[in-house]
């Protein structure tokens, strides 16, 4: 079982939502948690948990061996990113716009552009008291995402068989990120704020996980600020809201600390409570 | 002209609200550019209206042509994005997973494979209800370049700048620090950082600096909600003194922010001209901060 956790938005509570349902899951089930915003990963700093495996992850890129090469500017030809470059007698390789595509190598007369791997990150695999937590940060510099999120999550699919509840945290933004992080997903939790910018955003999420044929739900957090748009909207086109997360300085607070909120705050584990027996009605 | 970028790593720290009221403060001097182009924001603010909007072609997307496929499988052969779906021996491109990359085009022996351009986006020049010119885009749904979107809508800023001799750019950002912040930090001269004091928003201001530093870029720093933790608030301080970072402001947690927003205005257009004057006297003397470091 496969849920996402994602909104369009950056900043509306992916990881609050993220930390707190794999924590309170955890107590009756089993659980495994992934950050996948390798940008910019922050699910671990809520989560008191000791290191238990971690390995560098690659991808390959293509690098030049002079002594057969010919010039024949076939590589450069065949390169849609610009990623391979001829200038005069070098051929020059762009690691950061290379899609690892293998064309340029694979399709090379002399054998002269072999793949290498690169570095593009690291993957660590944690375990908390009662659930497993993943997460991989990509190197800063190193632009793509997407290739670390697809093995990040063959990883996960590896290590854990299929009815262990595995929750995603996703980056924010519509693009090829969050379409990577969401496409294997059985069920997707779009978490917003009740305000003009979330509001927005959530609806540019929802046109994505549509297109992507995914079933979702909303989740409202800093419930009571802003106005009521958003609900209006998803009456109006029949879109489920299965939770609304209080706002409160409270909350605020103990995110601030990198604190879990609902053995804290009452109204947050009932609101947990609520997706939960949502989950479970649907996909659980 | 002087273009500025305003950046902040983790998502929701306020980074639009003040990009906009630096915008209003900076009245006709100033370009202003939309640059998180997967989920702009700034439009609901500054309310634009468009005169001219284009399309945007970026990466290709590959067709089998049905009548020309021998159902050989060199192209699911090549593919490395998964993205030739075989169903019944009919061969087909799964347009989420292909790249664009042209392998399975070279290969195919009957060239029943082409490659079409794909329309990624649209970019507008508008005026924003304070005359200000906007620069703004949309990216398609699940659309892959928004890197190159995001340098087309700053080439475009620049462009209008110097046509109507504007001495500032400002630049909104997106979060993280992947290809669309590549993207926004090439060739700026200042980037403001706003972070907030809690355990994530100091990481990953930590990180999108560690980008920034491989520019060379000057930076300040606004902290955001900074009486949320002010334990916190002292770490990103101490740190933006080890970093030589300009500390700009510190603004308090307030929900006139939002009230602000809610009625599409920015925080220092909000209320009367007494409400909020501290907040609106922090973000101009941080305009003018900037305004004298670049000059």
């Amino acid at each position: 079982m496969k849920i996402a956790i994602a909104s369009g938005k950056g900043g509306t509570g992916k990881t609050t939502l993220s930390t707190n349902l794999a924590s309170y899951l955890a107590e009756s089930r089993k659980v495994v948690l992934t950050d996948l915003d390798v940008e910019e990963p922050n699910s671990g700093l809520f989560l008191k948990s000791e290191l238990f495996f971690s390995e560098d992850k690659y991808k390959m890129i293509p690098e030049w061996n002079k002594v057969d090469c010919t010039l024949c500017g076939e590589c450069q030809d065949n390169c849609n990113y610009h990623a391979v470059i001829q200038v005069v007698d070098t051929i020059m390789v762009f690691p950061e716009l290379c899609h690892s595509c293998f064309a340029c190598s694979e399709l090379c007369p002399t054998n002269s552009l072999p793949m290498i791997p690169q570095k593009m990150g690291e993957l660590q695999h944690f375990k908390t008291k009662n659930f497993d937590f993943i997460e991989s940060r990509l190197i800063i510099g190193e632009e793509q995402a997407v290739p670390l999120i697809k093995q990040t999550l063959d990883y996960v699919d590896s290590q854990f068989d299929k009815d262990v509840v595995k929750i995603y945290d996703s980056p924010p933004g519509t693009s090829c990120p969050v379409i990577e992080a969401t496409k294997d997903a059985d069920f997707i939790i779009l978490i917003t704020e009740p305000t003009p910018f979330g509001l927005n955003d959530v609806i540019l999420a929802i046109d994505t996980m549509k297109e992507l044929k995914k079933d979702f739900a909303i989740v409202i957090n800093r419930f009571g600020i802003g106005n009521d748009d958003i609900i209006k909207y998803c009456e109006e086109n029949k879109i489920d809201i299965i939770a609304k997360i209080p706002n409160q300085r409270a909350a605020a607070e103990l995110y601030s600390k990198g604190e879990l909120m609902y053995p804290k705050i009452p109204e947050v584990k009932a609101e947990l409570e609520k997706i939960v027996k949502y989950l479970e009605s649907q996909v659980l | 002209m002087k273009e500025i970028v305003i950046i902040s790593g983790k998502g929701g720290t306020g980074k639009t609200s003040i990009t906009a009221s630096f915008a209003v403060l900076a009245g006709k001097d100033v370009v202003v550019a939309d640059c998180d182009v997967d989920a702009a924001d700034m439009h609901i603010l500054l309310q634009p209206e468009n005169k001219e909007s284009h399309d945007f072609f970026s990466g290709e997307l590959a067709l089998i042509d049905q009548d020309a496929c021998i159902q050989c499988g060199k192209c699911d052969d090549v593919c490395r994005f998964d993205a030739i779906d075989v169903t019944d021996g009919i061969y087909t491109v799964d347009e989420i997973s292909c790249e664009g990359c042209g392998y399975c085009s070279k290969v195919c022996p009957t060239e029943a494979i082409t490659n079409e351009s794909l329309n990624v986006g649209k970019w507008h020049i508008a005026d924003t209800r304070l005359n200000q010119p906007f620069v703004h885009a949309k990216l398609g749904i699940g659309a892959d370049n928004s890197g190159k979107l995001v340098a087309q809508v700053k080439n475009i800023a620049k462009e209008v700048a110097e046509e109507n001799k504007k001495p500032y750019v400002i630049v909104d950002g997106s979060p993280g620090v992947g290809c669309p912040v590549v993207s926004s930090l090439s060739g700026a001269h200042f980037v403001v950082l706003v972070t907030e004091p809690s355990v994530s928003g100091i990481h990953d201001l930590k990180r999108v600096y560690e980008l920034v530093k491989k520019f060379h870029i000057k930076a300040g720093c606004i902290i955001n909600k900074s009486d949320i933790n002010l334990d916190k608030t002292d770490e990103i301080l101490e740190f933006l003194r080890s970093e030589n970072i300009t500390h700009l402001a510190n603004l308090p947690y307030d929900e006139n922010f939002t009230k602000a927003m809610t009625e599409r205005k920015t925080i220092v257009e909000y209320g009367d001209s007494n409400s909020n004057s501290e907040i609106k006297e922090v973000i101009n003397s941080s305009w003018n901060k900037i305004k004298n470091i670049l000059n």
